[in-house]
Order: C-alpha cells, then structure tokens, then sequence
C-alpha cells in the first residue's frame, strides 16, 4: 500500500507534458521552469484534449492539480489522469447536459435546495467559468489563474468554493462543487474512463475496484482486505 | 391515429406492480397485455460482471434511472412558491426500462406494522384526535394486517426473502424483530451474514438492552427457487447493489423472480416503447375504453382494454390519472379531492463512524439490504407516543452497503473538502468507516400535495407533475428523538469520531440529498370515496374498471421501505380482480 514519494520536479513535469498547446501563460514563471526542457522531449503520448482549448486545458490542470496534489500519500490528480477524464466527460452525453432536465424556463434565484438551475450544461459551465475566473485573475493577481503560485491558486480555489468571488454569469460555488465533484469521479472512477491510472486511486485507500466478490472474507471479522485492487478490463495491481 | 386490437386487460408500467399483475391475471386466463415505455432489459448481458461494477456509469451518472432530459417533476416548498424542475438527480431516483425501480433497489424487504395500515383509527383510539396536528391528515388503509398477512408472505416467497422471524403465530422468536405482527411462516431465506459494522452496532445496541436483528433482505443469502420456479443465486455481497442491477441473480427483481415465467406465457405480451399518455374513457366518464400511447416511432396509438392496471411509479400514477382526468384533483384550499392528495416521503439522519486503524470495516464488503442490523423500538408506535408530542417513527440501521469511493467515501467532520488534508484523511478514514441512520416515517398534510405544473412540459408537450412539499415540525421532532437513541448506540461502538446529518427546524427540504426514493401518495385507499381515490382493493372509486398499484396508494408514509407492503398489496388486488371482479365487472365496494 506504500506510494513512492514524488518530489516538486515530478509533478511539474507531469503538469508540463499533460499539455498539448505550449503553454506561452507558464513560461519563465519560476513554479515551472526547471521542467521545461525534459517535458518536450519525454512524453510523445500526451493526452491532446478534444474539448478544452488551450488556455481551458492549462487552468485544468492547475485547479485539479491543488484539488488532488501529489504527495507521499498517493498520486495526485495530474498523475491520475483527472484531466483527461474531465476532457472525455465533456464529449459524453454527460458533458452535453444528456442527463439533465435542460427545457426553460430557468430560475437561477430559486432557494439552492431545490437544485441545480442554471441553463449551462457542464461543457458550457466549464468554458463560461473559466474564462470569468482567468478574467478575475488578471485583474486580481495580473496573470492567468494557472500563471499563479500554487498557495495564491489554493486562496482562489478556496474562494471560489466560499462563493467569495463573483463571477460573471456563473455562481462561483456551483462551479467549484462541479470541478470538485468531477476531479472525485476522475480520480476514483474506473480506469477506462481516463482518470484513476494505475488504479492509484484505489490503491490510496484500499478499494479493490470490480472484485465484487466477498462471500468468504465476510467471514473474517476485524482483518483488512488483502488482495489489490483490479479493473473492469482486467488490469490489476497488488 | 392507430387502433390496436382490443384486449381483457392492459398494464400501464412494468416494473414489480406490473410484472406481479402480469403473472397472476394471466393465470386467471384472460388477455394480457403490458405496456412499458423503456426498453427490455436482464440480468444478462445488461448488468453481467464485470461491466456492471462500474460506479461512475451507474452509481453517478445513474444508466438505469429514467432519463430527466425527456420528464422530470417540479418542486416547490409552499403552495404560495414557484416550482422549478428536478433538473438533476438529487433527493430520489426514479427508475427506467423493464424492471422499473425494481431493479435498482437496495432490496430492503419490511412488511408494515399492524398499526400502521389503520394509522389515523390506531392514534386516535390510543392518544386521542386532539394529538394529531389540525393539519394532518393521515387516514386507514381500509384493508387490516391480518387480512394483508398472506399476501405480505407470498410477495416474500417470491422473493427469497432472507431474515429471521420475530413473531410466528404469536410466538416471540430469538434473534428477530419482536416487534412484527404475527407470521404464519418464517422467511423463506435465513439471513445474510452481517457486515463487521453490522456486528459492532448489534453488539452496542444489545448491550443498551434493544433487540437487534437481521435486516430482512430480498437478496437470496443461499440459492433459491421461488414458487413460480423461478431461480435466484447466492448473493456474494459484492457492494453493487443499490442503484445497479445484480449480476449474480440475488436480488430479487421482476427479471429474476417473475418474468422468466411470465414471458414465455402464451396470453401475455409486453410492448415496450410503449409510452402511455393518457387513459381513455368512454362519454359518460364513467367507464375506461382503453389507454393512448406513443410508440417508439412517435406514433399515437389506441390501445381498447376491458380493464386498466396503472402500475407505473407513484408518482407517473398520480400523473396520469390527473391527465386522464380520472377522480378529483385535490384542492389543499379547500380540502376537497382525491387526485394528490397526501403526497408524502421520508426523513432520514445519518452518522458516519470513523474508527482507528485497528478496526478493519473493509466497506466495499456489502449485501445491498442484507448484511445489516435493525433496531425497530421506536419503529410505529412500538413506543409511548404520548410523553414525545409526535407522531410516527423509523428504525435504527447499522452496517453498509458498500464503499464505491466516489459516493461513499466519507471522511471525519472537520476535515477540509479538497488539497493535502482531505486526501489524508481519505487514505486514513476509508477501510475503518462505517454508518448507522435513521429511518423515519412523514406524516400527511393538508398542504403537501401533487398536481399539473402549469409552466414545464415532457419531451411530448404534456405538463410534468408538481411536488409541493416541506418538512413539519412532527417529522423534525421525530427524527431528533430517533437520532438522540442512534446516538446512543454509536457512543457505545467507541468510534474514535463521528459525524452527523441531521434535519433541523428550519431546514428545508433539500433536493440535493439522496434520502430515499419512497415517495408516496397521491392516488390513495381508503374507505370514504370523499377522502381516497381507490378502495381497499386499489380499485378507482370513479372509474371501477380502472385500478392503481404501488405506493401511491400510500395515505401517508410509514418508517419502513415500502417494496413489502407494495408487493403484498398489489397480491391482495389481484386476488380480489380474479376471484370477483373477472366474474363480476363493477365496483368491488358498494357507496
């Protein structure tokens, strides 16, 4: 159940070759520059979004990656693959708003107990809500949201979920709670959804994924689970 | 528009009421056709291992739920509000496809308590009609337990319920619920193992001096062959029950109980893509000619029908019949009417138990119903009401289902919802959680009820139906009592901490939390067509070749799940429809 611990340079470099576009906003900002150079020539594979531009893409990547952040106790977000995850979901029926109720008239006022209201669907609150935060970065803080150091990035994350900032068109806490909602989902989802590599999220905590199969060990009281977990294809991991 | 050939009967729906119809009317011989506006779906290849152990795509992104995008419900707090949409599945999930809701249960199989079926007749004979608040308006069934009982058995056997008896012929059994009205029969199944946080609750609750017992379970603990000869698998508790259908044939569904045997009937025929909109009737109202529906082309279709079961969920029964026109909408201004009224739902709390590292709970290890124990001493009215200033009450439940991580992982209170912290505390919390909750009945109120929204439309132009619904202060008295004893248990698990969700005055209801899907109400029995739509055997008082199953009956919510008492009286109409009514068209009560 041991993870290898993974330093600074690691997740820089995971962050860097997880973008497809050159990521012009990170140049030269001191976070990120040590990794620049080995990020180019080692990952020929990198995931290229379908739905993401750009600039969306690296603001991605720099939320989920204070969400979930690498550290001894288990892979981060990057790591995991959230990003990707995310990117896959927007081109689903989910992404598309395929599961919702979308016919108007909204009422985006009504008491938040009665639920989500806006007219967006996920791909369109994503892309509206990005830009609105970018836009309050640059007024704030004069740079992108993924240009900001990561204790400044968490302050903002923080008042996002507070609903400490107003964004224009979209409710800050709603989106916060969407991003957060689908970085959980990435990291802990099945891997052939792109997210949850090497199962490292269920490994963190001990889930043994679609084993789905405990008639005897209901019978051991008291005793941990030993077997790792493995995946609806088949992989598996001890 | 189409006319189809006529046929004795027609099943609106085809989830468990539909299915138990399908099977006993066709026995009797006539003509059967259902109606379903999902599609077929099985055991295999729809829910085969390992595909179906995916929590994101049933879990979350909810594959066997009915699709919001096409018909939702709107909500609203208070009668003077505006109801918006249930845009997002939240608060209660509302099944899809053959199978219906039955097939994404959990399996919690409970019969009611025999106070329970003459509720409004029960308080007032032991309280006094002063003890219930002027605006509630609970009422009888009209139909006793003891007349219920084989009915509630047989649904059971079909079932493979696993449990064990607390009452057979009025003998105190050791180890069941003592609490139970008579059975003639134990359950067909003994109980599933319990889950290790099952254990730790049974063994705190003994030691406060309650009587815990196995949760009865429609999850098959050994193989089983139900009367009809159906087969159902052993359930290896694989932690993938509610919310997705059962790969190892242990849950009992329509698909694994009932249609097996059913399908291959000769005067049965299921049409799915079938998506009724109306019941139709003939000039004087009095008298159903058939249904309308739309096929999978889009096409309007007549279907002629001697007699018309709706047997969709509670809440599309009571929308239909508002949309046929079928027995009075009901009025929370005046009172008056049948057609909505007393609508009503459940409160549930909730403690999670979060223990150190020595205490291995292994969460993923569960049984869906099965694997849990039960406290049902403040259940009903198992306990002196008067001194508490409420009315109703629920069980205590310990144990867990499962720990699918996107959902349920849960984490100590305190602990920070993202970043370095909470990834902590999610590495440490996880195999040494477990959950104790409560759950409780809600009453029925003058001003919670169902009807046409006058705004929002389904996918075919026809107007969604409207919750209006708030907790009162009975339901918050309730659940605070219920919890305090909860309370009670847990401290004495020795968890290292706990958290709580808990609804307080002032809290409104909040679609946004999972409680329960028992909603119910709205086309109820009873015995007074003045203050019931259907009569004791679920037939309408208005339309007598029209007859309602499912919880919609219901004229107020009792604590327990209400999949037993469904079953059991969708048994007793159908006898009623086969030994009388078949041979005698017409009311089965006299007015």
């Amino acid at each position: 159940m041991s993870n290898q611990p993974r330093s600074p340079s690691r997740r820089g470099f995971l962050r860097q070759s997880l973008a497809i576009a050159p990521a012009v906003g990170l140049l030269g900002t001191s976070a990120f520059a040590p990794t620049q150079h080995a990020t180019a020539a080692a990952q020929p594979s990198a995931y290229a979004p379908r739905y993401f531009t750009a600039p969306e893409w690296e603001f991605l990547q720099a939320a989920v990656d204070r969400l979930i952040p690498a550290n001894e106790d288990g892979p981060g977000a990057l790591e995991a693959g959230v990003p990707e995850f995310i990117d896959r979901e927007m081109e689903a029926a989910y992404g598309h708003g395929g599961f919702w109720y979308m016919q108007g008239p909204f009422v985006p006022d009504t008491p938040s107990t009665l639920g989500y209201q806006l007219r967006f669907t996920p791909r369109d609150l994503y892309r509206t809500a990005i830009a609105a935060i970018d836009d309050w970065c640059r007024k704030q803080h004069d740079k992108d949201f993924p240009a900001l150091a990561p204790e400044v990035r968490d302050e903002v994350l923080h008042q996002l979920e507070k609903g400490g900032i107003t964004l224009e068109q979209v409710p800050a806490a709603t989106f916060f709670a969407q991003l957060l909602q689908n970085t959980k989902e990435g990291y802990f989802a099945d891997p052939m959804y792109g997210g949850n590599r090497q199962m490292g999220g269920w490994k963190m905590i001990g889930f043994p994924g679609a084993r789905a199969d405990y008639a005897d060990w209901i019978e051991q009281p008291g005793k941990v689970y030993p077997l790792g977990p493995v995946s609806i294809r088949g992989e598996r991991q001890s | 528009m189409i006319r189809m050939k006529p046929v004795d009967v027609v099943i609106v729906g085809f989830g468990w009421t539909g299915a138990i119809m399908g099977m006993e009317l066709s026995e009797a011989g006539v003509e059967v056709l259902a109606l379903e506006r999902g599609n077929y779906q099985d055991t295999s290849p729809d829910w085969a291992y390992p595909g179906i152990a995916d929590e994101l795509a049933y879990g979350i992104r909810g594959k066997l739920f009915q699709p919001l995008a096409r018909e939702t419900i709107t909500i609203r707090h208070a009668v003077s509000d505006t109801a918006v949409p249930y845009r997002q599945y939240g608060s209660f999930l509302l099944g899809n496809n053959v199978g219906g809701a039955g097939t994404h249960w959990n399996g919690q199989h409970y019969r009611p308590s025999p106070e329970d079926l003459e509720f409004r007749s029960h308080i007032a004979k032991r309280y006094g009609e002063k003890f219930m608040p002027a605006d509630m308006q609970i009422q009888d069934y009209g139909v006793g337990y003891d007349e219920l009982e084989p009915f509630l058995d047989q649904f059971e056997y079909v079932c493979g319920t696993s449990g064990r008896a607390g009452n057979l012929n009025g003998a105190i059994q050791q180890g069941g619920n003592p609490f139970e009205g008579v059975r003639k029969r134990a359950y067909p199944n003994p109980p599933v193992a319990d889950t290790q946080g099952a254990r730790l609750f049974a063994d705190a609750a003994r030691a406060l001096g309650h009587q815990p017992f196995p949760q009865p379970a429609s999850n098959a603990s050994q193989p089983y062959t139900n009367p009809y000869g159906a087969r159902l698998g052993p359930c290896n508790l694989c932690g993938y029950c509610e919310r997705f259908g059962c790969y190892m044939y242990a849950k009992a569904t329509p698909q694994t109980t009932i249609l097996p045997v059913l399908m291959r009937r000769k005067n049965f025929t299921l049409r799915t893509g079938s998506h009724v909109t109306r019941i139709n009737l003939d000039a004087g109202g009095k008298r159903a000619t058939g249904v309308t529906y739309v096929d999978a082309q889009g096409k309007e279709i007549e279907q002629p029908a001697e007699l018309v079961i709706v047997a969709a969920f509670q809440m599309h029964n009571v929308r239909l019949m508002l949309l046929s026109g079928i027995g009075k909408p009901y009025d929370p201004a005046t009172g008056a009417g049948v057609i909505g009224k007393n609508y009503a739902y459940q409160m549930m709390s909730s403690i999670g138990l979060f223990f150190d590292k020595d205490t291995a709970i292994n969460p993923f290890i569960g049984a869906g119903a099965g694997g849990s124990q039960i406290v049902d001493d403040f259940n009903s009215d198992h306990f002196d009401h008067g001194p508490l200033g409420f009315i109703g009450g629920g069980y205590i439940i310990g144990g867990q289902t499962g720990g699918r991580p996107i959902q349920q992982l849960a984490v100590p209170p305190g602990t920070p919802a993202w970043g370095a912290a909470w990834k902590r505390a999610a590495k440490d919390s996880y195999l040494h959680t477990t959950f104790v909750g409560t759950h409780g009945s809600v009453m029925a109120y003058r001003d919670r009820y169902l009807d046409l929204d006058p705004t929002y439309k389904d996918a075919f132009g026809q107007p969604l139906l409207r919750i209006t619904f708030d907790w009162h202060d009975n339901e918050y008295k309730m659940t605070r009592y219920l919890t305090e004893r909860a309370q009670e248990i847990v401290a004495r698990m020795k968890p290292r901490t706990t958290s709580q969700t808990l609804r307080k005055p002032g809290d409104h209801y909040d679609t946004r939390q999972y409680q329960t899907t028992h909603t119910t109400g709205g086309v109820i029995q009873g015995n007074d067509p003045a203050t019931s739509a259907l009569n004791r055997f679920q037939q309408s008082w208005d339309v007598p070749n029209v007859f309602v199953t499912g919880a919609s009956a219901f004229p107020q919510n009792l604590g327990y799940n209400p999949t037993g008492l469904i079953g059991g009286l969708t048994y007793w109409s159908a006898k009623a429809i086969r030994e009388t009514y078949l041979k005698h068209p017409g009311p089965l009560v006299q007015t």
